[in-house]
C-alpha cells in the first residue's frame, strides 16, 4: 500500500466573476502522506482556502475546478458522484474552519448536531451515536460532556466551540483533517491548547492534517512539509525542516522577516512586504511576485517561473534561484 | 418567561387606552348624526331628539367619553344601535365567518410562499427564480379590489364555474361551502403569498451563503437536510414576524374582499357600522382589533425564543 493519502496535481480553480476570470488557484500540486501534517502558508487571498475547498469540492457557485487531478487513496475526487461525495465529506475528510462560532449551527443543540453528523456517516442508532459523541467530547477535554450535549453553541466560549468542532470531526474517524486557520479566531493561550489537541488526536488515529495558516510559528510546531503559496501559485514547497533551515524564495524571506521576534527592539516598526498582491484576474504572464520582489529582473516580468526541484525535496519557483545562480538573502534590500 | 409575559401585558394597557381615545375622537369627527341616519331624513325633529337622548348623544363629548371609559372598564363593549345587538355578540358571530377565509388563505399563502421563496433562494438567478420573483412582484402590486372583480368577471360571469357572492350553506353539501370560498381565498392569499415568497427568499439567501451552511455541507450532510432543516430554521425569524402581522389582520377581516364577495364577516360589518354611524360597534371592533394585535405580537415574541434560543428577553439583551 502506498504511503500517499492525498495527491493534488496541477489543480486550477478559477472564479468566473462578472468582471473576468480570477485565477484563485493556478496550477498547484502537492502530496500528503498518511499520518503527516502539511502546512499551506501565504497571505490572505493567496489561494490557501480555495485549495482546501477544492479538495472537498465545496466551492461557491462562481468557482470551478477547470483543470487538474485530486486523488484520495487512489479515488479520483473530481469524478465522485453526489452520493459518494457526501460520504467523502465528513467521513474521509473532516474540515475545521476558522471561526468556530459560525461553523456550528446556532439554532440546534450541540448534541443534536453531533448525532446528526454521526448518523449521516455510520449505520447506527441515535443512542449509540450519542454515546460516541459524549466520548468524543470527553476526549477533546470538554468538562461535563453529558451536560454540554444539551447546550447551544452560543453558550460556549470560542475555544470550547472549536473543541466541539474537533470532537465532531474525529467522531467519524476521518483519514484526513483540513484545518483552515483553526486558531485565528481564538485567544493566544487557547490557540496552543487547540493545536496540541490536534496533534494528540493525530498521533492516536494516524490522521493526516492539512493545516492552512499564515502563522509560520504554527508551521514549525506542527508540520512535516510546507507549501508557500502566493497569488494562486506555489512559490516554495519543502520539508518544514528544510524550509526553516534554508528558505530560498524571496517571498518566503519576506514572510519570515515580517514575523515579530522577541529579540526585536521595543518600538521598532514591524517589517512588512511592501506593495499589495496582484489582481488575480491579471496574473499568469510573469512571476506573480515580481512587482513586490526586490530581486526582480526583466525575465521575472516576462516569463512564468516553473517550479523546479533545487535540492532533494525542495521545490521553488523563482528565476533568480536555480542551480547555477543563487541569491543571497538580504542582497537586494538596497534596491528594494 | 412568565414574568416577561406579565410585564408585556401590563405594558399594553397604555396602548389600548390610546386606541380607545383615538377611535372615540375619530368616530365623533365623522360627519352625520346616528339618530338621523337610523330614523331617515324625513323623521320628525322630536323623534330624533328623543332617540339622541336614549343613546346618550345629547350629552357633551366629554361626558360621553367618560361614560364610554367606565363602560369599557366594567367589561361592557356597548350595544350596536344599527343591529340592536350587543357588540361582543356581534363580533363573536362574525369572527368565525371571517376566520374561515382569512386563515385558509393565510395557510395556503404561507406554505406556497415559503416553498417558492426557498426554491428561489437555492436557485438564485435561475430562470425559475426570475419567474417566481416577477410573479411575486405582480402579486404584491395588484390592487385587491381590481383582482377580485376580475376573478368574478372571469369565473362567475363568463365561465359560470363559481358563485360570485355569499357564504354557502353546509346543508347543501361540502361543495357549496368550498365553491363559495375559492374566489375570496384566492383573492386574499395573493398579497401575503407574494410577501412570504419575497421575505423567505431574502432571509434564506442570507443563510444559504453563510459560513455556517458551508460548514454543514462540509460535514457531509445531505443537501435536503442542510436546506430544509438547518437553513430554514435559521431563516425563520423574519417569516414569523410577517406571519404574526398577517395573523392579526386575519381576525379583523378583509374589508375589500368581503365587500366584493358579500361575505358576512368582520369586514362587511365594519363597513355597515361606519355607514350607519354606529359608534359603539365601530369602537368595539377597533378595540377588539387592537387587543388581537397586542396578543399576537406577544405570541410572536414567545415563538422567537423557541426558534432562536439566543433571543432572550428576560436578560434584556435580545436580538441576534
Amino acid at each position: 500500500m502506498s504511503k500517499e493519502l492525498l495527491t493534488v496535481e496541477n489543480l486550477k480553480t478559477y472564479f468566473f466573476t462578472a468582471s473576468g476570470v480570477s485565477k484563485a488557484v493556478d496550477g498547484v500540486s502537492f502530496t500528503l502522506e498518511k499520518g503527516q501534517t502539511m502546512g499551506i502558508v501565504g497571505e490572505s487571498g493567496s489561494g490557501k482556502s480555495v485549495s482546501a475547498s477544492s479538495i472537498i469540492r465545496l466551492l461557491p457557485k462562481i468557482g470551478k475546478i477547470v483543470d487538474g487531478k485530486i486523488e484520495f487513496e487512489g479515488k479520483d475526487i473530481l469524478k465522485l458522484g453526489k452520493k459518494e461525495l457526501l460520504n467523502f465529506r465528513g467521513k474521509d475528510i473532516a474540515v475545521i474552519f476558522q471561526d468556530p462560532m459560525t461553523s456550528l449551527d446556532p439554532v440546534f443543540k450541540i448534541g443534536n448536531q453531533m448525532v446528526e453528523m454521526i448518523c449521516a456517516h455510520q449505520d447506527i442508532s441515535k443512542k449509540e451515536a450519542r454515546a460516541i459523541a459524549v466520548e468524543a467530547l470527553k476526549k477533546v477535554g470538554i468538562p461535563q460532556p453529558e451536560k454540554r450535549m444539551d447546550s447551544y453553541p452560543y453558550e460556549l466560549s470560542g475555544g470550547m466551540c472549536q473543541r466541539v468542532i474537533i470532537a465532531m470531526a474525529v467522531c467519524c474517524k476521518p483519514k484526513m483533517i483540513i484545518a483552515d486557520e483553526p486558531t485565528t479566531a481564538l485567544d493566544v493561550t487557547v490557540q496552543a491548547q487547540v493545536l496540541e489537541l490536534l496533534q494528540e488526536l493525530q498521533k492516536e488515529m494516524n490522521t493526516s492534517i492539512l493545516l492552512i495558516t499564515h502563522n509560520l510559528g504554527v508551521v514549525w510546531k506542527m508540520c512535516d512539509t510546507v507549501m508557500v503559496m502566493y497569488a494562486g501559485k506555489t512559490v516554495e514547497y519543502a520539508a518544514a525542516e528544510t524550509l526553516y533551515r534554508n528558505p530560498m524564495h524571496p517571498y518566503t524571506w519576506g514572510l519570515l522577516d515580517s514575523m515579530p521576534k522577541l529579540s526585536d527592539k521595543v518600538k521598532e516598526e514591524l517589517k512588512t512586504i511592501p506593495g499589495t498582491p496582484p489582481d488575480l484576474r491579471l496574473t499568469g504572464t510573469g512571476c506573480n511576485f515580481c512587482n513586490r520582489c526586490p530581486y526582480a529582473e526583466e525575465k521575472c516580468r516576462a516569463e512564468v517561473p516553473p517550479l523546479v526541484e533545487i535540492e532533494k525535496g525542495h521545490f521553488i519557483a523563482c528565476h533568480r534561484q536555480n542551480k547555477t545562480e543563487k541569491l543571497a538573502r538580504g542582497e537586494g534590500k538596497k534596491n528594494g | 418567561m412568565l414574568k416577561t409575559i406579565l410585564k408585556r401585558i401590563l405594558q399594553s394597557i397604555p396602548t389600548l387606552f390610546i386606541v380607545i381615545t383615538i377611535t372615540f375622537v375619530l368616530t365623533r369627527m365623522i360627519p352625520g348624526n346616528p339618530a338621523l341616519t337610523m330614523l331617515g331624513p324625513q323623521a320628525p325633529k322630536e323623534s330624533v331628539e328623543q332617540l339622541e337622548q336614549e343613546l346618550g348623544l345629547d350629552k357633551s363629548k366629554g361626558e360621553q367619553y367618560i361614560m364610554y371609559l367606565k363602560q369599557i372598564l366594567s367589561g361592557d363593549f356597548g350595544r350596536s344601535y344599527s343591529y340592536n345587538q350587543s357588540v361582543v355578540e356581534l363580533i363573536m358571530e362574525r369572527v368565525p365567518n371571517t376566520l374561515v377565509i382569512t386563515l385558509t388563505s393565510l395557510f395556503i399563502a404561507l406554505i406556497l410562499g415559503m416553498i417558492v421563496g426557498i426554491v428561489s433562494a437555492v436557485r438564485q438567478y435561475s430562470i425559475l427564480d426570475y419567474i417566481f420573483m416577477v410573479l411575486a412582484l405582480i402579486g404584491v402590486s395588484m390592487p385587491i379590489f381590481w383582482m377580485g372583480l376580475m376573478l368574478v368577471l372571469l369565473f362567475s360571469v363568463n365561465l359560470g364555474w363559481l358563485p360570485a357572492m355569499g357564504m354557502g350553506d353546509p346543508a347543501n353539501g361540502m361543495w357549496d361551502v368550498l365553491s363559495h370560498m375559492i374566489l375570496p381565498c384566492f383573492c386574499l392569499a395573493t398579497i401575503p403569498m407574494a410577501t412570504f415568497a419575497r421575505i423567505t427568499r431574502s432571509s434564506m439567501l442570507e443563510v444559504v451563503n453563510s459560513d455556517s451552511v458551508k460548514a454543514l455541507r462540509a460535514r457531509g450532510l445531505k443537501e435536503g437536510v442542510v436546506i430544509w432543516k438547518h437553513a430554514l430554521k435559521n431563516a425563520l425569524p423574519p417569516i414569523v414576524t410577517v406571519l404574526g402581522l398577517q395573523l392579526a389582520t386575519a381576525f379583523t377581516g378583509a374589508i375589500l374582499t368581503e365587500s366584493i364577495f358579500s361575505w358576512p364577516g368582520m369586514g362587511t360589518m365594519i363597513v355597515s357600522a361606519i355607514d350607519n354611524r354606529d359608534y359603539a360597534l365601530i369602537q368595539g371592533v377597533v378595540l377588539f382589533t387592537a387587543i388581537v394585535f397586542v396578543a399576537i405580537n406577544l405570541i410572536v415574541d414567545v415563538v422567537y425564543t423557541i426558534i432562536n434560543p439566543k433571543v432572550n428577553y428576560e436578560s434584556g439583551n435580545g436580538g441576534r
